[in-house]
């Protein structure tokens, strides 16, 4: 059987708490970040990702004890993200029970942080995430895709969404991969929240054209939408957060609808 | 309860692996002096980081490490840590433990590499390690080398991905995982349980 496509839960965390839309029934502590990642893991989640959005430097002890936490509960992957900047950043994390470390803002601030990262823990622990949105107007030196709507290129976003940078998506994965980034989160900002279903041409172009796994993020809303991702779209893993949140589509089921469709999961 | 030494080469997660061999019964350490290898009831070799840097903090003990696995402690090497029991590696300079005559080569091919994620064994041996595994069993994986064992009656299993890799080795009280058994969930645990009954005997 070839490598399984993954599916992964995100949970957005702030002061140790999970943030974003809970609505799980029976957990004894509404958005308690451990017990959610155990149940996650024990639902057949394939990897998970904890987002800090807080990210400030008095947060960090906080995290600290939400990492060791899950790591201590789960026994599967799991990636943190948020306001990482540098090595000694990743090295809390890393070292607290964390597999894998992603990088945002600071990767497009300063490249370099990626190669460092890489060096000291390895590139399967650098995740370089990339929040991007299409953009119509036409640009010389942007990597430009046909859609239904007409060509489009995808501009890099920093800061949670709130910089617009100038900067190429494919291009920056593309010099990302020379650094020595190890895995792509690509969340797609015209889809996230939309439960419209993922950016499908960003997602296929980032994952043919780099030769590091692709994490698809940003617009599942039913199973179809895990379906397309993969197969259209090629991505390696779809992330997601409220679908499971609200346990409208447990990971079992969304597993279960892939098999159907002939997508290779892990039972 | 039966301590088992988790070599640290100072890099990345290893937190994962302790708590891992604690949930089955293991009181595990993590350490980096002859005299903590000398006196362990087995040994773990993690897998974070490089060949290089592990080989380089891995010298200082090595004659220890290969005195007390030539005595009969069991020793369990994961990703990076059963490329170690192989003489070289594609990945950099230095000699490995060279525990067994072989090498590790890079992955290559039409795939992407890392190879990251859930994959199967195919089990071709049987052993003590894998007792109660099922075949086709799902585990995970993340690395870009893999080891090419000169001697295939020690190969375990064998996992495809671009090409067919040994994914898990057994020989007398050696075994080594190419995938991280702290990582696959129930299978992984079920596996780490095998050595610690290993460990136990």
């Amino acid at each position: 059987m070839p490598l399984a496509k993954r599916i992964v839960p995100c949970l957005d965390v702030t002061c140790g708490t999970v943030v974003k839309g809970i609505n799980f029934l029976n957990l004894k502590k509404a958005g308690d970040p451990v017990e959610l990642a155990k149940r996650y893991s024990d639902e057949g989640a394939d990897e998970l990702v904890f987002l800090d959005i807080t990210a400030s430097s008095d947060n960090r002890d906080i995290l600290r004890g939400v990492v060791e936490g899950v790591a201590r509960a789960i026994s599967i992957p799991f990636t943190v993200g948020g306001g990482i900047r540098n090595v000694s950043d990743a090295r809390l994390v890393l070292c607290s029970g964390a597999d894998k470390v992603s990088v945002n803002t600071a990767a497009v601030e300063n490249p370099q942080v990626i190669t460092e990262l890489a060096d000291v823990f390895g590139q399967q622990c650098v995740v370089v995430a990339i929040d991007a949105k299409r953009r119509h107007e036409k640009a010389e030196s942007k990597i430009t895709v046909e859609t239904r709507e007409g060509p489009v290129w995808f501009e890099v976003y920093t800061y949670g969404g709130r910089k617009p940078t100038g900067i190429d998506a494919v291009t920056w994965a593309l010099r990302a991969v020379e650094l020595g980034a190890g895995e792509f989160l690509v969340t797609s900002m015209d889809k996230d929240g939309t439960k419209d279903g993922y950016d499908i041409e960003l997602t296929r172009t980032i994952s043919e054209k780099v030769n590091v796994p692709v994490i698809a993020s940003g617009g599942a809303g039913v199973p179809e939408h895990f379906v397309e991702v993969f197969t259209d779209g090629k991505a390696d893993a779809a992330l997601a957060a409220s679908v499971f949140h609200y346990n409208q589509y447990p990971v079992p089921v969304i597993k279960e609808f892939l098999r159907k469709q002939g997508v290779i999961v892990r039972p | 309860m039966p301590e088992a030494v988790i070599f640290d080469y100072g890099v990345g997660n290893l937190l994962s692996l302790k708590c891992a061999l604690e949930k089955v019964g293991l009181n595990a350490k993590i350490g980096v002096s002859a005299q903590q290898l000398k006196k362990a009831d087995a040994i773990a070799l993690p897998g974070v980081g490089s060949f290089s840097a592990a080989i380089t903090k891995l010298d200082a003990v090595k004659e220890t490490l290969l005195a007390a696995v030539e005595s009969g402690t069991p020793l369990i090497g994961i990703c990076l840590g059963l490329q170690l029991f192989f003489p070289e590696s594609e990945e950099g300079p230095g000699k490995g433990l060279a525990l067994f005559e072989g090498k590790n080569v890079r992955l290559r091919g039409e795939v992407k590499v890392p190879h990251m994620g859930w994959n199967t064994l195919r089990i071709v041996k049987q052993n003590a390690l894998f007792e109660g595994v099922a075949d086709e069993s799902y585990v995970y994986f993340v690395h870009s080398l893999y080891p090419v064992p000169t001697d295939k009656a020690i190969v375990a299993s064998e996992t495809e991905y671009g090409a067919t890799f040994t994914s898990a080795i057994a020989s007398k009280n050696v075994f080594g995982t190419q995938f991280h058994p702290e990582k696959s969930g129930d299978i992984g645990l079920h596996i780490l349980e095998n050595f610690a009954k290993i460990v136990k005997r």
